[in-house]
């Protein structure tokens, strides 16, 4: 039985005597290594040299603003009830009414925490919030030397303030979102 | 009275060409672990290291580094002496070989001729076989001590390939000892410069001890001693720190030594083809300059040619190995042996 058309008939035959001194089929096989000293590396230098995700690529979670540079999550939870790894926790807070500059909603979120250990990348988060509060960019969590250092608080997840800083603000935001909002 | 002239300029001169020549191979064998990761690299498509230094011409250092930082192991049910031993036979008969190798023309200072050769002793080329052949006491003994299968096992897989290559390397070169006459290494030299590269008389006795070369550095597809997949890393499994890096580094040593006796059996040393560099009336040590350079070009092309040959082909089976040693080699050696042996006769050289 045949399953695809790309199956190939092994060669049984006795060796030929060609084929027996090994030399001229370590030649052709060496000629095909020398070949690939001159072909295009298919590895990159990687801190100075970075590949282009595309546009759905999902790395690191950003936690983002409105216009106004106001935190959009209200702390409902509903990321951290669909993170299927259990990455997200969270606290809630109530705005007082002097940070309503701060917060965008009555309820924030005082402490937000992701595990990138634990953390998938799957974006059922992005799909789960009512707010758009969070998003996967298109960067990922570099390296690090403790497992403390891949918790990512709220201020590492956080998009920096696009009326203070709207440079990196831009940068932070990336192509993902644009057609979302 | 002085019943013993001691002749101080040539002990300070030879005392300086063995320590340029030892320094000479740990850069070499230095560099060639670099190329070795590098060709690697490039044969599949990738960089190689280029985190150390630009283009990463110091990972040697680092590599070095690493070894000598890390912990030293001796297995508490191995024999310590003959374990120390191993790495220490496998370094010193990997340095000793380079002694009898011309690396260039005669040096004149001072008007007396300093040749560039540590001892150019009457049985050169014997010196070196006698020498390679206790090089396999260093894989035998530090396999053995290591009181592991694994290693015992590389040990013996060492110990029958050294002995069935040796035999048709031995043949190989008879033929080429027809040609010059004499076993001294500036004599097979000198011949060539004269009457043209041995490759030109002996492609195939070249070609078996190219061959049998892959096999004496346990190079691949001839590393069977250290056969990672099958034997763990072989007889230095057990090893760590430096007596490893002592193990690493003597087998590319002697890659090295190994390229400079091809290069000088059969590839005219560090003769310069197609001219006549004798009518070139240039300064002396311009002269051996030139001809160091000439035979290390030489050299550089043979290890990447053992580097080329360890990306392409995979390792030999042991019926495989044996079959072609015993059943392919030393007929074939024989065979030029023989057909060598008749046209000198019939053409009265």
């Amino acid at each position: 039985m045949q399953l695809t058309q790309r199956a190939k008939q092994v060669d049984r035959k006795p060796m030929t005597w060609v084929e027996s001194i090994y030399l001229w089929n370590i030649f052709k096989g060496m000629m095909i290594t020398l070949s690939h000293l001159f072909k295009r590396k298919a590895t990159i230098k990687y801190p100075e040299e970075t590949r282009t995700f595309s546009k759905v690529f999902r790395g690191l979670q950003v936690l983002n603003r409105d216009e106004e540079g106001r935190e959009r999550c209200t702390a409902c939870g509903l990321c951290a009830v669909a993170c299927p790894a259990e990455a997200i926790t969270m606290e809630a807070a109530e705005r007082l009414p002097e940070e309503e500059h701060l917060y965008r909603e009555e309820k924030y979120a005082a402490k937000y925490e992701i595990n990138m250990l634990r953390c998938i990348f799957c974006g059922l988060c992005e799909e789960a919030c009512p707010k758009d509060a969070i998003y996967l960019s298109q960067t990922f969590a570099p390296a690090n030397y403790g497992r403390k250092g891949f918790i990512y608080k709220k201020e590492d997840l956080l998009i920096p303030n696009p009326l203070t800083h709207p440079a990196e603000y831009e940068k932070a935001r990336g192509e993902r979102t644009e057609e979302k909002v | 009275m002085f019943i013993l002239v001691i002749d101080w300029w040539l002990i300070i001169g030879k005392v300086v060409l063995i320590a340029a020549i030892i320094g000479l191979s740990f850069f070499i064998a230095m560099y060639t672990t670099y190329f070795e990761r590098k060709v690697a690299a490039w044969l599949q498509d990738r960089i190689g290291p280029n985190r150390a230094g630009p283009f990463g011409i110091f990972q040697p250092l680092a590599d070095g580094g690493k070894l000598f930082f890390k912990e030293e192991i001796i297995p508490l049910a191995s024999n310590k002496f003959l374990f120390i031993l191993g790495p220490a036979m496998a370094m010193i008969t990997a340095l000793l070989t380079s002694s009898v190798i011309p690396w260039g023309t005669p040096l004149l200072i001072n008007g007396r001729e300093m040749p560039l050769q540590v001892a150019d002793v009457n049985m050169g080329i014997l010196f070196v076989f006698g020498v390679v052949s206790v090089g396999v006491y260093g894989i035998m003994i530090g396999g053995w001590a290591s009181n592991n299968k694994f290693s015992l096992m590389a040990a013996i897989r060492g110990a029958s390939q050294m002995i069935s290559y040796e035999l048709p390397m031995g043949l190989a070169l008879i033929a080429v000892l027809f040609m010059t006459g004499s076993l001294q290494m500036s004599d097979i030299v000198a011949n060539q410069v004269k009457n043209g590269w041995h490759i030109i008389y002996q492609p195939l006795g070249f070609l078996i001890f190219f061959i049998c070369a892959l096999a004496e550095c346990n190079r691949t597809p001839f590393d069977l001693p250290e056969a990672e997949n099958e034997l763990n890393f072989g007889y230095h499994q057990e090893y760590s720190s430096m007596k490893l890096g002592f193990y690493l580094f003597a087998e590319y040593i002697n890659m090295f030594i190994s390229s400079a006796v091809m290069a000088t059996l059969y590839f005219g040393g560090y003769d310069i083809p197609f001219v006549n560099e004798a009518t070139w009336d240039l300064p002396n040590w311009l002269m051996s300059l030139i001809s160091f350079s000439v035979l290390m070009a030489k050299i550089s092309f043979f290890l990447f040619l053992f580097l080329w040959i360890r990306w392409t082909i995979p390792r030999f089976r042991y019926d495989q190995l044996m079959n072609l040693g015993w059943k392919k080699l030393i007929p074939l050696a024989l065979f030029n042996m023989i057909i060598t042996a008749a046209l000198m006769l019939w053409l009265k050289k």
